[in-house]
């Protein structure tokens, strides 16, 4: 290796510890329970405990929130893989009139996300009654401008045979979306659900102002709440258990599925 | 077009309505009776207001101070560890984590390194004999601290993009150029970025996107302060829209928002499209 690249790769490696100091200090300090007087330091030295944890857990109301993120997330999820996969395979395979130019409109919503429309959007879940309810919350992500988009590239790499066939033997349009094409969409429709579970996972902004009662909190608001208060309180090592617990599930999914997730993301950005 | 239905009638609820219905919000300027009355009052009160011209100003060095430096750094990051070793997909991997993260889970984090005097960094920072810096309650530093953690958070999604554009710039055409005795620098700015085109043509509207609508650590960490430092335009619709109530001046910097995203991802294709003809 030449002089010039060691010099580059060490300051690379450099840099990406540095990126990881964060979640170091998370790791570290969440493991010391009490005020230890160097709470900043990062040198793993005892006594360690999981007494942040628990208090992290009696302090916050975890389980609803992780219930009401599952519910958020897997009801988002669930509407959106019909309508995406319905219009997708429109998109893809359907010739009609005035086609290109409904597919730009599709795409509009690509840059009218919910938190930038919040003023109108929560004027809209007024109206409907849905105001403070799960399913307001839900609500203006059940159509997918990328997921669309997503479900016709993957449709139109599957060869028109498989339907085709499908249809011969006397099928409807339904019946071979939903026995030929869906299994071969596959891998499509798990990029999707990778990238749309993450993002509303990790939402804030919308979830806080859709949603007033305390019972329809999801982690991300009652993780500010929490934090707010152990703040106040000086109790750095219960903000770290409580940021981990809010954290950890989707690192822990990503570290075991890297791969997939690193190509789902990829596929996120080419809109 | 019973296939499209299921999404045209949510996109037509959530999004095309929105558009109309805050437009037209933006435009009412009183009810009296059961008569609204229509007119260009908001607009004249949001550009009136000192509050909405210090959020505008932040954001756009909230915009250049976080879409240049994570778009270098993921560049950067992507040119040296685009090799695949186990250490380079380590390191990697360390850099994609904060994508992972809720923003607020951020700010927490953040909340600690950079309080005064106890915080990671004061802690690290004595150690090299620097004094403390209250970084989010000075006016001067607040943007700056609010900008690091957006960067912190972006900059491994980005390197993602590039990582997958520098697999389709063959390996053969560097060495070629390395052979011709071009430098690093000049490798990457005649090579390797004319080739990036189509990457940078779908990642500055995500990073433009994203230096609007990313204000969740704003909300938790400074609320906008201290005296208006770190205000952005989306915590001004939401302040307006949460805590004053006042849905005209909302809807009007919602429209002009909206309008200014639009036109800036509109111009940057331009740009990026003209770029990569002159390079080829």
């Amino acid at each position: 290796m030449r002089a010039e690249e060691r010099l580059w790769a060490f300051v690379a490696a450099s840099a990406a510890l540095l990126w990881a100091v964060p979640f170091a200090w998370m790791a570290v300090a969440s493991l010391r329970p009490g005020v230890p007087p160097d709470i900043a330091s990062l040198t793993p030295t005892g006594p360690f405990g999981l007494g942040n944890f628990a208090e992290a857990w009696a302090s916050g109301n975890f389980p609803l929130w992780y219930l009401n993120t599952v519910l958020m997330c897997g009801g988002i999820l669930a509407v959106q893989l019909v309508t995406v996969s319905m219009a997708g395979y429109a998109f893809a395979r359907l010739r009609f009139p005035g086609r290109d130019l409904l597919f730009s409109a599709f795409l509009l919503q690509l840059l009218l996300i919910p938190p930038l429309l919040i003023v109108p959007n929560l004027a809209t879940l007024v109206s409907l009654h849905l105001y403070d309810r799960l399913l307001g919350l839900m609500a203006p992500y059940f159509a997918s401008a990328f997921g669309v988009f997503l479900m016709r590239q993957t449709f139109r790499a599957i060869p028109r045979d498989f339907e085709e066939a499908a249809m011969l033997d006397g099928a409807s349009i339904p019946v071979p979306i939903r026995h030929v094409l869906l299994p071969l969409a596959r891998p499509g429709l798990v990029a999707f659900a990778i990238v749309s579970v993450t993002a509303h996972w990790n939402e804030f902004l919308w979830p806080l102002m859709a949603v007033s009662s305390p019972r329809n909190h999801v982690l991300t608001v009652g993780l500010a709440s929490f934090a707010s208060g152990a703040e106040a309180g000086s109790a750095w090592g219960v903000v770290a258990a409580g940021t981990f617990f809010v954290t950890a599930p989707l690192l822990v999914f990503f570290l075991i599925f890297q791969r997939r997730f690193v190509s789902s993301f990829v596929y996120s950005g080419i809109k | 077009m019973v296939l499209l239905g299921p999404s045209l009638i949510f996109l037509g609820a959530f999004t095309y309505w929105l558009v109309l219905r805050v437009f037209y919000e933006s435009f009412l300027v009183g009810r009296f009776a059961g008569e609204s009355a229509f007119g260009f009052r908001n607009y004249l009160r949001l550009f009136a207001d000192p509050h909405f011209a210090r959020a505008a100003s932040n954001n756009l060095v909230y915009a250049a101070g976080t879409i240049a430096p994570s778009l270098v750094l993921a560049l950067a990051l992507a040119l040296a560890l685009r090799e695949t070793n186990r250490f380079n997909a380590l390191l990697r991997t360390l850099v994609v984590m904060p994508l992972l993260i809720p923003l607020v889970a951020a700010a927490a984090l953040f909340s600690f390194i950079l309080l005064p005097g106890e915080g990671l960094l004061d802690f690290y920072l004595r150690k090299l004999g620097v004094g403390m810096v209250n970084w989010l309650g000075n006016p001067d530093t607040a943007l700056g601290a609010v900008i690091a953690i957006t960067v912190w958070k972006n900059t491994g999604y980005y390197m993602l993009f590039f990582l997958a554009g520098l697999a389709g710039v063959p390996q053969d055409l560097i060495d070629a150029a390395r052979i011709d005795g071009a430098g690093a620098w000049r490798r990457v700015r005649s090579v390797v970025l004319p080739l990036l085109g189509p990457t940078f043509g779908f990642v500055v509207p995500i990073t433009l996107l994203n230096a609007l609508t990313q204000v969740d650590h704003v909300v938790t960490m400074t609320q906008g302060g201290p005296s208006d430092a770190t205000n952005l335009l989306l915590y001004y619709i939401y302040q307006q829209a949460a805590q004053n109530y006042d849905t005209g001046l909302a809807s009007a910097a919602t429209v002009i928002s909206a309008a200014a995203l639009l036109g800036l991802t509109v111009i940057s294709f331009r740009l990026i499209e003209r770029g990569i003809h002159y390079e080829s």
